[in-house]
């Protein structure tokens, strides 16, 4: 059996289509009903939905022998995983975005709130940029304007909340889209079912 | 001393027939204390699995750590000796955060050192002893060898320059092909070789024969290519070739590492079990001309491998109370034992305690079973 852990949500159901479209269906997943685990026993394949942020933990854990993240999750958590392919759906971008109208000061450290601190670390390490990290769970866009921070580091989808907020990207940090992951030791084992798979998600990727 | 095999867990069967395969073939335990001066990592952090550790201060003011890997106190202490390889196995615990919890961990580490003037002959006996050493676990295994020289001249060749390097190799180990030829991108002014051949070759997996054949295609040649030859044909003729694989995913920190790198893995284990390679720039960095190969095998993962859960407690309880004669009840107890069962006297029984049967005692010291269908497992 073939564990694979999907996203929860749009995305995950936007990938599941393109593994159904590749060949690897599971027709108890159209099924309105609250399981969590669903099988093909035909195709000895297993397909579950699990918190988008969680996925990289079952699959570097070897629950799952694959699994579908975002890049935001896997420059986050850097897993242990091999990324395997592009899928080329959820496509948007992290970014750093401000009030508009911002103008930086150099001479201050740069407060910056973010679900994201790994991404955010790294990338004002890589230009040089002191910083204050500012650990936020949900709603980020308010800190900027109610003065808890000077920017975000987020993804940007279609910067529709962004505008709507009266804020706007200031700079792209990275592409951020769907890839599929796999557990090292499972590629090892599986390496032919996993290839398969890979070969014939490519022909759906919409990269 | 005789004893029943079944008492040891599984991590310590495996740590002693891994003992005996490494004394077998001419290894010396190396025993280490449980602290080494906190220097000797500090100077050395990138070569560590993970960079934190426990640091604690010695009465004489010295700062001292718990060891978080036992290679570089070996290396420190192995003297540079022309013609001599110092062969040397050890088993020892060592301190490291785990990934998953981030907390600090005791992990049982096996391993072993060939560190002197190393040639491929001690090459391919340190691979075939991870070889066995991961046969000696589970049949279903994998070992994985890459040569990172190998790694090294083909990025080279597709005009990479040291920034760009490190990139392509952190791409390399996840076998991330798409931003691999993104980043080649950059680089085709310079390159010598198409993003469609370096791509191609590293995402090689295969036996070492195919392997071998599709690299000789795509031109490449030289030292290395060599180097995995004539380790795989070694490995072959000793007939313990059947589970190797090469595959370029193998990328150990080249600013240690150089040369024939492996990584094992053992069906159903969701990561690495045994990790190893040539590793002559640490010895440099440490002043010694002395090259050196080893690996490690971390034994943690047992305890969920084998799947053994103890049914029972122990096999059977006796219950007494203050007027049993205690002899008589010594007798019993060995009675039992006799029969191979585990045995313990207890006044009372406790609801958690799970036993296969319970007995009490007659006044003239005979066994009788007491009905304890609600109580037992």
């Amino acid at each position: 059996m073939l564990n694979i852990a999907l996203p929860k949500g749009r995305l995950g159901e936007t990938v599941y289509d393109m593994f159904e479209k590749a060949g690897y269906d599971c027709s108890q997943i159209h099924e309105k009903n609250r399981r969590l685990i669903f099988e093909n026993t035909e195709k000895d394949i297993c397909f579950f939905w699990v918190k988008p942020s969680d996925v990289n933990i079952y699959v570097e854990r070897g629950a799952a022998d694959i699994g579908v993240a975002g890049k935001d999750i896997l420059l986050e958590y850097e897993p242990d995983v091999y990324e395997l392919l592009d899928l080329g759906v959820g496509k948007c971008i992290m970014a750093e975005a401000a009030r508009t109208g911002y103008v930086d000061q150099p001479q201050r450290t740069k407060r910056v709130a973010t679900k994201f601190e790994n991404i955010a670390r790294e990338y004002y390490a890589s230009i040089g940029r002191d910083i204050d990290i500012i650990h936020l769970n949900g709603s980020i866009e308010l800190a900027p304007i109610l003065g808890l921070s000077d920017v975000i580091v987020d993804i940007v989808e279609t910067g529709t909340t962004l505008k709507e907020n009266n804020l706007s990207v200031v700079e792209k940090i990275v592409d951020i889209s769907a890839r599929l992951i796999a557990n090292k030791a499972a590629y090892e084992f599986k390496k032919d079912r996993i290839t398969a798979i890979v070969n014939a998600l490519k022909g759906e990727a919409a990269v | 001393m005789n004893f029943n095999n079944t008492v040891l867990k599984d991590e310590e069967r495996i740590a002693f027939t891994l003992r005996e395969l490494y004394t077998r073939y001419g290894f010396l335990q190396y025993k280490m204390s449980k602290f080494e001066e906190y220097d000797l990592y500090a100077k050395n952090r990138d070569f560590l699995v993970s960079d934190n550790i426990i640091t604690f201060t010695d009465t004489n003011g010295r700062l001292m750590a718990l060891k978080p890997d036992v290679t570089l106190s070996i290396v420190r202490n192995t003297k540079d000796i022309d013609g001599y390889v110092n062969k040397v196995f050890y088993n020892e615990n060592v301190y490291r955060v785990s990934k998953g919890s981030h907390a600090f961990k005791e992990i049982m580490q096996t391993g072993l050192e060939c560190i002197g003037d190393i040639d491929d002959y001690n090459i391919f006996e340190t691979v075939l002893l991870a070889i066995k050493s991961l046969a000696a676990i589970s049949g279903d295994f994998i070992l994985n060898i890459s040569h990172l020289d190998l790694i090294s001249s083909v990025l080279e060749e597709a005009g990479l320059d040291e920034a760009g390097k490190r990139q392509a190799l952190r791409l390399i180990a996840n076998k991330n092909m798409h931003e691999l030829r993104a980043l080649l991108e950059k680089y085709k002014e310079s390159s010598k070789r198409s993003a469609e051949s370096v791509t191609r070759i590293f995402m090689l997996n295969g036996r070492p024969g195919e392997v071998i054949s599709v690299l000789e295609e795509e031109g490449c040649a030289g030292q290395a290519l060599e180097e995995l030859k004539v380790l795989t044909g070694m490995l072959n003729a000793a007939g313990e070739g059947s589970r190797v694989i090469i595959d370029f995913s193998v990328v150990n920190n080249m600013n240690y590492y150089n040369g024939i790198v492996f990584k094992g893995y053992i069906n159903r284990v969701p990561e690495a079990v045994l990790s190893g390679g040539r590793y002559d720039r640490l010895l440099e960095k440490m002043d010694k001309r002395s090259r050196a190969v080893g690996f490690a095998v971390y034994l943690d993962f047992l305890e969920r491998f084998f799947e053994n859960d103890l049914k029972y407690d122990v096999d059977a309880v006796i219950r007494y109370d203050d007027t049993t004669d205690r002899r008589m009840l010594f007798n019993a107890v060995q009675i039992l034992m006799n029969k191979g069962m585990t045995v313990t006297a207890e006044k009372s029984i406790p609801e958690k305690l799970r036993f296969k049967e319970a007995f009490e005692m007659d006044d003239l010291g005979a066994l009788r079973e007491i009905r304890t269908d609600i109580k037992k497992a």
